[in-house]
């Protein structure tokens, strides 16, 4: 049997300005693309996703797409959503913390240290999502 | 009730691919934060173009500054359909071209040089905000000899 290419995962944060959980959904992609799954995922320019990217919004109509967002408005997996169709899964920062201030006293591009744990916690999230999403598919590759 | 004092919005395209997307949100976050917080307000531009209304509001009742890390300046392109005016439109490369010696690595965290034209690019942005504001001061005061009635 032929060795198929292997399906990546796309993941699309937030990267909200506003608040500090924005800055955790970036770093937390990152960390998840360079270190904990590099072979398994790629990451989705929100704005250029936004602005139009045909390329983006064609990759997250037919791969698996994961939305990481800081807040509850949700705008990674809305406009996800909107313009490529249904979400493979959507993380929620606030949802996956205990809450409390998360940037540091210099600014909200700078996080403490509860904001440094959410971000690794929330990487951590993303890839066992990314691993059962795979193991799901091999399952059902093992099935057909 | 009064008008809120009118403000610069300042609108980067935090790009996540390139590190020159990361300086457009560093130098964000410098004039926001550090040189001009009481004259500026950062607005989100994934909240823009999901129509968050405050954030559609900040754009169409004052004048804004966009920074793109990229040529295909999503921050434009999406102030410019959200009805906002752009009353200075930076590019994060064009300005790396005049300072070849800060090239900036790194997406997560950016390195000394890219932090610096960050900085470069702020105060840039800084300058332009006193110039939009004392404009708008001056449209606004009465001219000497005007009349009340035209």
């Amino acid at each position: 049997m032929p060795e198929l290419p292997k399906k990546k995962v796309g993941i699309v944060s937030c990267s909200g300005e506003e608040l500090p959980e924005g800055t955790i959904t970036r770093l937390a992609t990152l960390k998840v693309l360079w270190e904990l799954r590099p072979d398994d995922t790629v990451t989705i320019c929100l704005p250029l996703f936004l602005a139009g990217g045909q390329g983006e919004r064609t990759f997250a109509k037919y791969y698996p797409t994961f939305a990481v967002d800081g807040c509850d408005r949700r705008c990674a997996a809305k406009g996800t959503e909107k313009y490529s169709g249904k979400l493979a899964a959507s993380i929620v920062v606030k949802d996956l913390t205990a809450g409390g201030e998360m940037g540091s006293q210099e600014g909200k591009g700078r996080l403490n240290e509860r904001g440094k744990a959410a971000v690794e916690k929330t990487a951590a999230k993303i890839a066992s999502l990314v691993d059962e999403l795979r193991t799901g598919h091999s399952r059902q590759q093992e099935v057909e | 009730m009064s008008k809120a004092k009118p403000k610069v919005v300042i609108v980067p395209c935090s790009g996540i691919g390139k590190p020159y997307g990361t300086v457009s949100r560093e130098a964000a976050y410098i004039v926001t934060e550090e040189l001009r917080p009481d004259q500026t307000q950062l607005v989100p531009l994934s909240l823009l173009v999901l129509g968050d209304a405050h954030a559609r509001a900040a754009i169409t009742e004052n004048v804004a500054v966009t920074i793109n890390g990229c040529k295909l300046a999503c921050s434009t392109k999406m102030v410019q359909e959200s009805g906002g005016t752009i009353s200075e439109d930076v590019s994060v490369l064009d300005v790396f071209r005049q300072h070849r010696e800060l090239k900036p690595l790194g997406i997560a965290v950016l390195n000394s040089e890219g932090l610096k034209l960050a900085s470069v690019i702020g105060e840039d942005i800084a300058r332009r905000v006193d110039e939009l504001m004392a404009d708008a001061a001056d449209s606004s005061r009465p001219r000497k000899g005007a009349s009340k009635h035209a």
